[in-house]
């Protein structure tokens, strides 16, 4: 509890003695670079490779004569828009971008590059912390995005080369009994995720005691709590959002 | 000039800075000195506001700075440059950005006019064509050098140094010593450096406060070292000598 109270007071820090409009537009720009135009390979790749291992589980267990094909690529768009996209792609930009945030705010923390920003009269958790959790919630739902989209593609690819489903099944399964509420989750999801990842993993760092064993400390904690923070997260909302 | 009053300062109920007075004049190189682990980095730290002092006050030209609101305490931290142990400069920042950014951050200066300030301040130091080198490929006495051309660019009215020569060699440290001097009289600030070594305080020690287990021993100038009638201080100046001699500085 004690933990969660200066995480609460720390998200209250960032919004007290801020720098000029100017300042965080070009450290937002740098930390949408930073965090979201470098990590979109790793997305494409990652979702692209689950969408089509999910279509050939699904085929797999779908055996029955009585179910109409074009049910795997239903099955896989639902799969890749409510969890694959938003949520598994949230675990993996955690252990790329939380990591690295904690990593950087640590080793600016232990060589006293943060006492320096206070001592020139700046906020620095503000001036650090802020751009990060903005670049976050700009360049995460468009990641989310980008792996929905690659996920549904990498099921067509290999449904439509391994012979396990026609192309024009896959595109009618998509299309069927489709509820846009998933996609707006999805991106609910997306929003929610990226402010809890961004903002833990800072946290972690930015409080990191010691030398460079604390470092890398910080950067485990902050993947493991921002993980352990993902799935809580995932079972509220899918519980506030979808019954 | 800089006056602090009674500060103390524990940690986990350890005390490790016991109810100091001091005054720290304003032209002066003023030293804070003392062993390993005497609290001079916690009371430098207390002074700058990174530590929030238990009990007393510290007053920046008669401003009660420990307890200003934050928005006082920020503009009078606009008036302090700080050296750092190791120099803290910024890592994803050139020499020039590392500079530069207290103007950046503080100021409404042209662009043009900042880089003026920023060459001044580099070559004041003794640094030119170094300007879009990064951090990693300078030595420890050019990063030492970029920090006080970083603390002096916004025309401080207050210096503080921590350790300024730790893990420099002897020629090196006389030259960082000799230019925190020169930038003290040339601007006419208040200067703090915190050290524990004797060869700054032969060279630069006008005003000396010496520290031992947290609690001030002895106060005064370079000259009064010979004769000042504590026996933990003598002891402090005598192993200093021995390691000094034994160094061959």
């Amino acid at each position: 509890m004690r933990e969660f109270g200066r995480y609460v007071m720390f998200i209250g820090s960032l919004f007290v003695r801020r720098e000029s409009f100017r300042t965080y537009y070009k450290l937002v720009l740098e930390e949408c670079i930073q965090i979201g135009i470098k990590s979109i390979l790793l997305i494409v790749l990652v979702s692209t490779f689950m969408g089509a291992v999910t279509t050939v589980q699904t085929a797999f267990n779908l055996v029955s004569p009585l179910v109409p094909r074009f049910i795997i690529s239903q099955v896989v768009r639902e799969m890749t828009i409510l969890e694959l996209a938003p949520t598994i792609m949230a675990i993996i930009y955690a252990g790329k971008v939380g990591s690295s945030m904690a990593g950087g705010l640590g080793t600016m923390r232990i060589t006293e590059q943060i006492d320096a920003l206070e001592v020139m009269g700046i906020n620095s958790a503000s001036y650090l912390v802020l751009p990060k959790i903005v670049a976050s919630l700009l360049m995460y739902p468009l990641l989310v995005i980008i792996a929905g989209f690659c996920g549904l593609l990498g099921g067509y690819l290999v449904g439509s080369l391994g012979g396990l489903i026609t192309p024009y099944d896959y595109v009618y399964g998509i299309r069927s009994s489709f509820n846009e509420f998933t996609v707006t989750f999805a991106l609910i999801k997306s929003f929610v995720f990226a402010f809890m990842i961004s903002s833990i993993s800072s946290f972690k760092g930015y409080y990191t005691e010691g030398g460079a064993l604390e470092v890398g400390i910080s950067s485990t904690a902050a993947v493991t709590s921002s993980v352990i923070a993902i799935l809580i997260g995932d079972y509220f909302l899918a519980e506030l959002l979808l019954k | 000039m800089i006056e602090i009053h009674d500060i103390s300062k524990s940690f986990s109920g350890k005390i490790v800075i016991n109810h100091i007075d001091g005054v720290f004049e304003k032209g002066k190189t003023n030293l804070i000195i003392g062993a390993s682990g005497t609290g001079k980095s916690v009371l430098l730290k207390c002074i700058v506001g990174l530590v929030q002092p238990d009990t007393g006050a510290v007053f920046y030209d008669g401003r009660d700075f420990t307890e200003a609101d934050k928005e006082i305490k920020a503009e009078i931290r606009r008036e302090i440059g700080m050296l750092f142990q190791g120099g803290a400069l910024f890592d994803s920042k050139n020499v020039e950005a590392n500079v530069m950014f207290p103007l950046d951050v503080l100021t409404k200066m042209h662009p043009v006019e900042k880089l003026d300030r920023v060459n001044f301040c580099l070559k004041r130091v003794g640094l030119e064509n170094v300007n879009k080198k990064m951090p990693s490929e300078i030595s420890g006495g050019m990063k030492k050098r970029v920090g006080i051309a970083r603390a002096i660019v916004n025309n401080p009215n207050y210096l503080f140094c921590d350790e300024p020569n730790s893990g420099l060699d002897p020629q090196t440290s006389i030259l960082i010593d000799e230019l925190i001097q020169e930038i003290t009289l040339e601007f006419d600030i208040t200067t703090v450096v915190v050290t524990h070594d004797m060869n700054s305080v032969m060279g630069i020690g006008e005003k000396i406060m010496f520290l031992y287990k947290g609690s001030k021993l002895w106060e005064g100038g370079k000259n009064d070292i010979t004769n000042s009638g504590v026996k933990e201080f003598d002891d402090f100046v005598f192993a200093n000598k021995v390691m000094g001699a034994l160094r061959g500085k």
